[in-house]
Parts: C-alpha cells; structure tokens; sequence
C-alpha cells in the first residue's frame, strides 16, 4: 500500500459551516427587510441596494487586487456591507450616494485595517457616518411618509390649537423620533399640547404601523417585523447569538422607560419606550449592526455588557444629545471599546474554585 | 425524561447506524500481535522476557514501571520474536514486544471464584493491579491509581462511564447490552475497594435500550442508579460528566475527580476488573468498535489486545473505496495514523477509515470573532484567546487563558466557520506552557 494517509490534528469531523456559508446567510436574513422596502418606496429602492452593493465588492475586490490578497468578495461579507448601506439611506437620495458610502465603508472602514476579521469599526456604519458628515441633508431629508402614516401626522396637528408656527414643519418632514425629540426640547408649545402629540405619536396605531412598516424612514428599517424574521433565522442558526441584541434593547427599554418621558422621571408610559425600540434602526442595529461579529466581544459576558453599552448610549444621544437618532453612533462608539471589555471579561474555567 | 447535562457542548451527527446493531464478535487469533509497553499514563512497563522465550496467553511479559504504571501480559501463545519500537495508535513509535503465535492459543491457569465477593479491599486491588488494567475509555489511568485516594480524600460516588459520546464508536454499547451483569459485579467491586456508598452508571439517551437494561437490573439496588444523559458532545468527557451525574465540579488547574470524591471509571474497565478479580485474568482483550462510511463489513470485535489494525479491518473485508484517513479511536479526539500497521492497544475503542473526501481539510482563515467556539467550550474558556496568545508565542498570557484546562474534546474546532486548527495551536501551548512550568 502507497497510500499517503492524512495526518492531521483533531477533530477529525467538521461542522459544515465557513465563512461565506455564514456571510450569506446573513444576507438571506437581510432580503424581507429589503422587500419590504421596495414595496413600500418602490423599486428605486433596490436599484441603490444593487449600486451599493457593486460598489462594495468592486472596492472590494480592486484593493484585494492592489494588496496583491487573495481576492475574497465571493465571501459574502462585502454584499452585506453594501446592502446595509443602502438600508441606511432615503429612496430618494441620488445614485453615488450609497457608491460612495460604500467605497469608503470597504476601503476605509474596513481594507485599511487589513481585511475581513481585523477592522475594528463595522464598516457599514462607518460609511454611514461618513455620508451623515458629509451629507447632512440627503441623508435626513426628502424622505418620505407612506400615506397613512401622513395622514395620522396631519390630523394629531390639526387638532391641536396654538402651535408654534414652526412647529408643522418640523413634523412633517422628521421621522417619528425627530417629533419625539423636538417635543422634549421645544419650550414654545404648552405642555398640554406636548402630552397629546406625544400620546397620539406613541398610541397603539402608530406602534402597529412601525412594526408592520407602515411609517417612513430609511430602506432598511421600515418595517420591524422584516428584521426581527431575518434575526430570528440567524439566531435559529447560532449565526447571532441573544446576549447582544437583547441586553441593547432591555437597555433602552428600561432607560426610555425611567427618564423618556416629558415631565420627569418616570413619566413615560410603557408605550414609550417600546415606541423608542421600534423606530429609528434600533432593531436593524441591535439585530444586524451590534451583532457584527468582528466588531463585537468574542466572550459571552462582553456581549452583554457591550449590548448595555450601545443601550446606554443610544439614550443618552436620543435624550439628550443633538441628534434624534444615535443607534449606530453609540455602535461606533463601543466598537472602539471591544478589546478591552474583551480583555476585561475573560471567563473563568469551568471548575474555577471561587474565592 | 429528566436527562441531565453540562453547559456548553455540541450536536455532531453520531454515525453510530453503522455498528450499533452488530452482536459482538470474537476475532480469530492473529498470527502475529505486539504488546507496546506503554498503553496507559505513567512510567512505560520493564520487559521480563527476552527474545525467543515461549509464552502463554496471559502470562506476564513486563513489569510495572512503577505505582503509576501497570505490568504488560501476553495475549496468545507463541514465541517472543523482536522487542522494538513499533507503531502505536497514538502517532508515536514506542517500545513493544512482538509475539508471534503458535495458534494454539494455550493460557496460564485461571481460576473461578464465585465468592470473590469476601476478598478483603486490599486484595481485590492487588489483583486489579496485576491484571494490568488501565482506563479503556482513552486515556488509560492504571485502575489501581485511582482506587488508591491520598490519605484523608473519602471516595462516596463510583461513576461508571457509558456515555460514549464520541460519534462512530458503539463497543461500550454494545458490552452494555450483552454484558451488563458484569459489567455491573465490576462497579461493586470498585465501590468495595473505596468504599463508596453511590455506584452511579452514566448513559447518553441515543442508547434507550441500554438505559432500560440497567434500569431494570437496578431496580432492587438501593445505592446504584442509572442516570440518563442528553445527546451532547463531550458528555461523556470526565469533568462533564461528574457535574452533569453529581452536580460536583471538578477544581480545574490540574483538579481531579477525587477532589469531589468521585472516580469515574469506562464500562469497559468494569469489566477487565470483574475478570481480573474473579477469574485472575490478565487484561488481554477488548471490545473494539471498526467502522466508518467505506468499511465494506462494519464490526464490534472483541480482540486480544496487540492485534494489528490491518488484521482487524481484514476482518471487516476491507474498504470499498481507496483509504483517505486512518483513525485511531473517535473522529473528535482519535489520532489520525500514518499506518494500519499498528498494534490495537487497551485504550483502542475504535479504528475509523474515511476516504479522501472525508480526509480533505479546509484550509485555515482568519478568526472571524465569530464567538462560536465560546458558546460551545465545555470549560468554559475562550479557544480564540488561546490559538491567537499561541501564534503569538506569548506562553504567559496563553496560560492565563486557561489553555491548561481545555480537555482538547475539539468542539471549538468543529464549529469554527474560519476553520481553524484549534486544537492544534492548544497542543502547542500546553506543551510550551509546561515546559516553562518544569524550567
Ligand atoms: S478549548 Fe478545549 S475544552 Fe474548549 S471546546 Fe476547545 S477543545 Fe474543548
Ligand atoms: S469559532 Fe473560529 S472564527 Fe469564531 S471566534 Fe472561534 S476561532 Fe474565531
């Protein structure tokens, strides 16, 4: 016998899983939240999906070609990119603004730090960041209401007297969460008229509609149901695990609930916070974002102190800070923060003898 | 059913249809075995025969090397032809005596005594000791070292391990099936020798079959009890098993079993003990489970021990297709072996053959920080850490890690989708690591 025996350590079997089975995945969960959104802001939406996404991979792979790298976009983890681009944006925004969110997501965000596994930012929301910066107003304005949503706006506005006369316009072309925000800042409306804008906005109507999809905003995070489908794959398939998305969220949840309210602590009602859970990308972030396994802590106590992090920030920039958003600020944020919370909570071995 | 467990583990297909349902089988005598001197953990046993001596089965061939070692016995025969290194399952080349047989298989005198019961603990160990039994689930601890706690450590709780959670092997099961009695007078006897008031027998729940047996051989036992297990790898790992059968963790940093007053034995072991107490015979044979997609006849076979792998898959007819990959034990934590022409030792629960496609091995990516391998960790530590402090050479920070605790059951690199060779880059810190531990 010749035979030349292989010879390895063990495992001898292997769990059929790699890198670009994972990626794709991902991508498999992310396509509802794109439906959905074609479906309610028409095909131009999947038209930027596609720039954004050949923009990735193009980017991408030419980087790969000039590292003189083994060109890797058949991975799956530059389509994600690309197409978590495009759910960051409007339907209306022009062509090159999600290809050049993207170059900068793949080149900057990402190629610079030497690839797949040790960029330390998600690059998706780096170039998110970089198209806020850069383009302020494409980025939050000229989106649009879908019809019912607008309807329910105009009518919680027209029933109200003595509004400020500013005060229509900033509704009218703000997501929910800007209204929110600029009730708690605005001194020049009474605060009868503050309650009932705010009770309209956070009735079970308006919850309904954000989670179905039936409200504005940006491609991806139309609807809440789309994502949480695409989530619950990945979580089925141990692709995302709960510790992150669900310490995020239980973060939010219980901070909105303690200081969201207009009128001092605890002056929120139980629909508040679960209004602040459904709008804005927090669940696209919380499920999608924070979950990128790259950027987030490889131990089990680190995602959970991770995801309270994102919370905890995603309030303090919602409550306080200038923007009405801030889920992947507070993302960006604690990604920097993930070598140490990763060095600070190694486990301790099973058996550990506690003193 | 009220299955008990650990935290941590994974679901590999367990590939167990192909012997599962084969009745045990007893080889004919090879014409030809090897007895390695060192098929257990301790000092490698001293020859006491010289080359052209005659021997019989069951007659003593080496010494033990120490306390912690065991004495080596023939296990047909015939005449002492060659004492050199050899091929041993483990990947290495060790010292072993080749017997070549006379086909007679003539034995040294044995005896039967039905009342062995009434040996004093004492006694009952020494013949332990003589017979050369060791751990037969893999690593091989001389039986009588365990038996033996330090001064002022009380034993309460035998486990006999029938987990047998590697996928592809089914020897344990099926000694459990056709040979539960003794493997049962075993477990008594263990418990004598320490005095242990709790025999606890453990098996994962894809054997109903067995479970039931024992259930029901148990069921005038006040101080034994069958406790069944969920279909999770490593179950069947020690420190596993002992929490999810006692709920007692085992100190880690080099803690053992003793420490929480258990010892875990193999059934397999339990019955080596009931023979070499009873019946003063030599640990000379095993049940071994061959097997694999391409093995053209899937077995159990009990064989003597020194039998040649070659011989054993002769007698499953060969493979249906070219070999990729010889496996010595299980696919999760067997060696993979450069040649059939090894000699089967006590510690061999089973040979698997895969072809080239099974073989083939992605190549290695980078870590994705994925955290798979941490969700899974039976212990609880954190593989990624370790390959990356290893890489690194950074032996300091490795250890810290934990790498001394990782029980190299190889979940980690079975679920990692950058496939990387953890247990490889653990291998290489543990052993740097105790190297600067002895420096
Ligand atoms: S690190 Fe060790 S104990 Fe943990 S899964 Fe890997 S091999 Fe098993
Ligand atoms: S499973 Fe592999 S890729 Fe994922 S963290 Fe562990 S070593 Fe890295």
């Amino acid at each position: 016998m010749n035979d030349v025996f292989a010879v390895s350590a063990a495992p001898h079997i292997k769990q059929k899983i790699s890198i670009n089975s994972v990626m794709w995945q991902v991508v498999l969960a992310l396509t509802p939240a794109l439906l959905i959104g074609i479906f309610f802001f028409g095909i131009q939406s999947l038209f930027l999906t596609i720039y954004a996404v050949a923009a990735s991979v193009f980017t991408e792979a030419l980087i790969q070609k000039f590292r003189k790298v083994p060109i890797t976009v058949n991975d799956g983890s530059a389509v994600v990119t690309g197409i978590l681009i495009a759910f960051n944006i409007n339907s209306s925004a022009p062509w090159w603004l999600p290809v050049l969110g993207s170059i900068f997501a793949i080149a900057i965000g990402k190629q610079i730090f030497g690839g797949l596994g040790f960029n330390i930012f998600n690059p998706a929301l780096l170039g998110r960041a970089f198209m806020m910066a850069s383009w302020p107003t494409l980025m939050t304005a000229g989106w649009k209401f879908t019809t019912p949503m607008n309807n329910l706006f105009q009518s919680s506005i027209n029933g109200l007297n003595n509004l400020p006369s500013n005060f229509p316009e900033v509704v009218t072309s703000a997501t929910p969460l800007r209204v929110v925000k600029a009730l708690r800042d605005t001194t020049q409306i009474s605060s009868d008229v503050a309650n009932t804008v705010m009770d309209n906005l956070t009735g079970m109507n308006t919850l309904q509609d954000l989670f179905w999809g039936n409200v504005g905003g940006v491609i991806g995070e139309v609807s809440a149901a789309a994502l949480l489908i695409g989530a619950a794959y990945l979580a089925w398939k141990h692709i995302i695990e709960w510790r992150i998305p669900v310490s995020y969220i239980g973060t939010v949840f219980v901070l909105i609930y303690v200081f969201g309210g207009i009128n001092g602590m605890f002056s929120a009602s139980i629909m508040l916070p679960i209004f602040h859970i459904l709008s804005g990308g927090l669940i696209l972030g919380a499920f999608f974002m924070a979950t990128d396994m790259v950027t987030s802590p490889v131990t089990k106590k680190g995602r959970l102190i991770f995801g309270m992090g994102c919370g905890a920030l995603t309030v303090v920039i919602r409550l306080i800070g200038g923007y009405p958003e801030g889920v992947s600020y507070s993302i960006l944020l604690m990604n920097i923060a993930v070598p140490l919370i990763d060095r600070y909570t190694v486990p301790k071995p099973f058996g550990q003898i506690k003193r | 059913m009220g299955f008990k467990t650990f935290p941590g583990g994974i679901h590999p297909h367990d590939n167990k249809v192909f012997s599962k349902d084969k009745k045990i089988e007893v080889m004919p005598l090879p014409e030809k075995i090897v007895i390695p001197l060192s098929q257990h953990i301790g000092a490698p046993s001293k020859p006491i025969v010289k080359i052209g001596d005659e021997v019989v089965a069951g007659q003593k061939i080496a010494d033990a090397g120490g306390f912690v070692s065991i004495p080596m016995h023939s296990s047909i025969s015939g005449k002492v032809t060659k004492i050199a290194q050899f091929n041993h399952p483990t990947g290495a080349l060790v010292q072993g005596i080749e017997i070549t047989g006379d086909g007679e298989d003539k034995w040294i005198e044995l005896v039967d005594e039905s009342n062995f019961m009434d040996l004093s603990a004492k006694d009952l160990k020494e013949r332990i000791a003589d017979a050369g039994v060791c751990g037969m689930g893999g690593a091989g601890f001389p039986t009588h070292v365990k038996l033996s706690p330090p001064e002022g450590k009380k034993i309460d709780t035998i486990i006999l391990n029938g987990v047998e959670c590697e996928p592809y092997l089914t020897a344990d099961y099926r000694i459990m099936l056709e040979q539960a009695e003794d493997i049962l007078a075993g477990l008594k006897i263990l418990m004598k020798i320490v005095e242990a008031k709790h025999g606890v027998v453990g098996i994962e729940a894809n054997k109903p079959d067995a479970i039931k047996l024992f259930k029901k051989l148990l069921k005038n036992e006040k101080n034994i009890k069958v406790v069944g297990l969920h279909l999770k790898y490593p179950q069947g790992a020690e420190k596993q098993l002992i929490y999810a059968a006692t709920n007692r963790k085992v100190p880690n940093k080099g803690g053992l079993p003793m420490d929480v007053s258990v010892v875990v034995q193999n059934v397999g072991t339990a019955i080596a003990v009931y023979e070499a107490v009873r019946y003063k015979k030599p640990l000379v044979d095993r049940v071994i489970t061959i097997s694999g997609k391409i093995v053209k006849n899937p077995k159990n076979i009990k064989a003597r021990i020194g039998t040649f792998y070659s011989d054993l898959l002769e007698y499953c007819e060969g493979t249906t297709e070219d070999i990729g990959k010889i496996i010595s034990g299980g696919p999760m934590m067997g060696f993979a072996i450069p040649s059939l022409e090894t000699p089967m030792t006590k510690g061999s629960s089973g040979l698997l053959l895969f072809d080239k496609k099974e073989a083939h091995r992605e190549q290695e990516n980078v870590c994705l920080r994925c955290g798979r391998c941490v969700d899974i960790c039976p212990m609880n530590i954190v593989p990624s850490f370790i390959a990356h402090h290893v890489r690194n050479d950074d032996w300091d920070s490795a250890e810290k890690s934990g790498v001394m605790d990782c029980i190299k059951c190889g979940s980690c690199a079975y679920v990692c989708p950058s496939h990387i060779k953890l247990i490889q880059w653990i291998d290489i810190g543990k052993i740097k690591v105790s190297e600067n531990r002895t420096n």
